[in-house]
């Protein structure tokens, strides 16, 4: 939930970096920590155990810059991917603004990937967020490898789309991360269905890092905007 | 995209838990007490203005506050509304404001845990009152999308 707080000008959003162990989400963060400027960002807090796995959570805010005399901040999360840290992971989940989906590319993570956005769907719908109807952007992580599935596949398994029913919404909209691929689009069923927006990355080397962000966090602000 | 949840902290409410929670420092002699939003934001800090990174040190008290409160259901309580670290020279109390911040209070020696136990449920008392307040009470104009309207470039500029 954001925080528009008048008294010291800041509007504060939490954006969640969710999926399945070691697809990445703490490389992003560690990405981003390593490239701000440091009076733009905080401290990077880690939790985690002593092989360096998530515990509980990694935390990182960065000011992305003023709107209107309100400085915007951003406080990123990653949760644990590993399966039996249910409980911590979704603690975090509480009052999410956005959410990231860190998907691994790798063709033999994609059980690990479906039972992660599975996991992630359940959680939400326990706090009662429809994670369909909220900033949500999945990021189809490791592209380097020789061993990423194609970018196709991962769409039909990861984001295959939901079900359009505003008819203000039924229009075609291209993706601005890739104008070749539609976000909203008929079926030739007749029905529309809307995709979440995919950026590719290789995380490691800082690739797609920041779009992901930049994504995120613009939807995030732009859902602010027309909330009442 | 659905409308987003937000909730705004204005000026007014600023002062009011200033006053409150002023009047419990010197009342129990705490160093400074702060309130953080259970998705662990900041939101404001009154007393001793902490040598330390107060933004981790919100995100870390919420965690810390939202794990308890798994523990507390899995022994089969509700919640725990307030929970207590002792430390060697500092301790902090932390207590449920509203089912919607958590505050946590700093103090040393120069007070005891009894005395801000004590004082700490009138001052929690007097800041549900900030809290609870009837959504329409909050004037029309304070909310994401009387400052946000029409910001659709300003958002854009800022991420091109």
């Amino acid at each position: 939930m954001s925080v528009i707080n008048y008294a010291s000008r800041e509007i504060n959003c939490k954006i969640v970096y969710y999926g399945p162990g070691l697809g990445g989400k703490t490389t992003n963060l560690e990405h981003v920590y390593a490239r701000v400027a440091p009076d733009t960002r905080g401290k990077l807090i880690s939790l985690a155990t002593e092989n360096e796995r998530t515990l509980f959570f990694d935390f990182l805010p960065v000011d992305l810059g003023t709107i209107r005399g309100f400085k915007t901040r951003f406080h990123l999360y990653t949760v644990p991917g590993q399966v039996y840290y249910n409980a911590s992971r979704k603690l975090i989940l509480k009052g999410v603004d956005g959410v990231v989906f860190v998907a691994d590319s790798q063709v033999e993570r994609q059980e690990a990937n479906i039972e992660a956005m599975q996991n992630l769907y359940d959680n939400m719908a326990e706090y009662g967020y429809d994670i369909t109807r909220m900033p949500f952007v999945i990021q189809y992580n490791k592209r380097d490898l020789p061993n990423a599935a194609p970018i196709e596949e991962l769409d039909l398994l990861l984001n295959p789309g939901f079900e359009v029913v505003d008819p203000a919404r039924q229009r075609q909209m291209a993706d601005p991360h890739n104008p070749s691929r539609l976000l909203v689009s008929q079926l030739p069923t007749g029905e529309w269905v809307e995709h979440a927006p995919s950026i590719e990355a290789v995380a490691v080397a800082g690739d797609g890092v920041f779009d992901t962000l930049k994504a995120v966090s613009k939807l995030v602000l732009k859902s602010l905007a027309s909330s009442s | 995209m659905s409308r987003a949840s937000h909730w705004s902290f204005t000026q007014h409410d600023a002062d009011a838990i200033t006053r409150i929670l002023l009047n419990f420092l010197q009342e129990t002699n705490s160093r400074s007490a702060l309130l953080v939003d259970r998705s662990g934001q900041l939101v404001t800090t009154v007393g001793e203005q902490p040598q330390f990174d107060a933004t981790a040190f919100a995100t870390l008290a919420a965690a810390d506050f939202s794990a308890n409160d798994q523990l507390a259901k899995l022994i089969g309580e509700t919640d725990f509304t307030t929970l207590f670290h002792q430390g060697e020279r500092d301790s902090m109390y932390v207590a449920d404001v509203a089912r919607r911040l958590i505050l946590v209070v700093l103090f040393d020696q120069r007070t005891t845990l009894g005395l801000v136990r004590l004082r700490l449920k009138a001052a929690v008392a007097e800041l549900n009152q900030v809290f609870l307040r009837p959504p329409d009470a909050q004037p029309a104009d304070l909310g994401a999308s009387h400052l946000l309207a029409g910001a659709e470039d300003d958002i854009d500029r800022l991420f091109s």
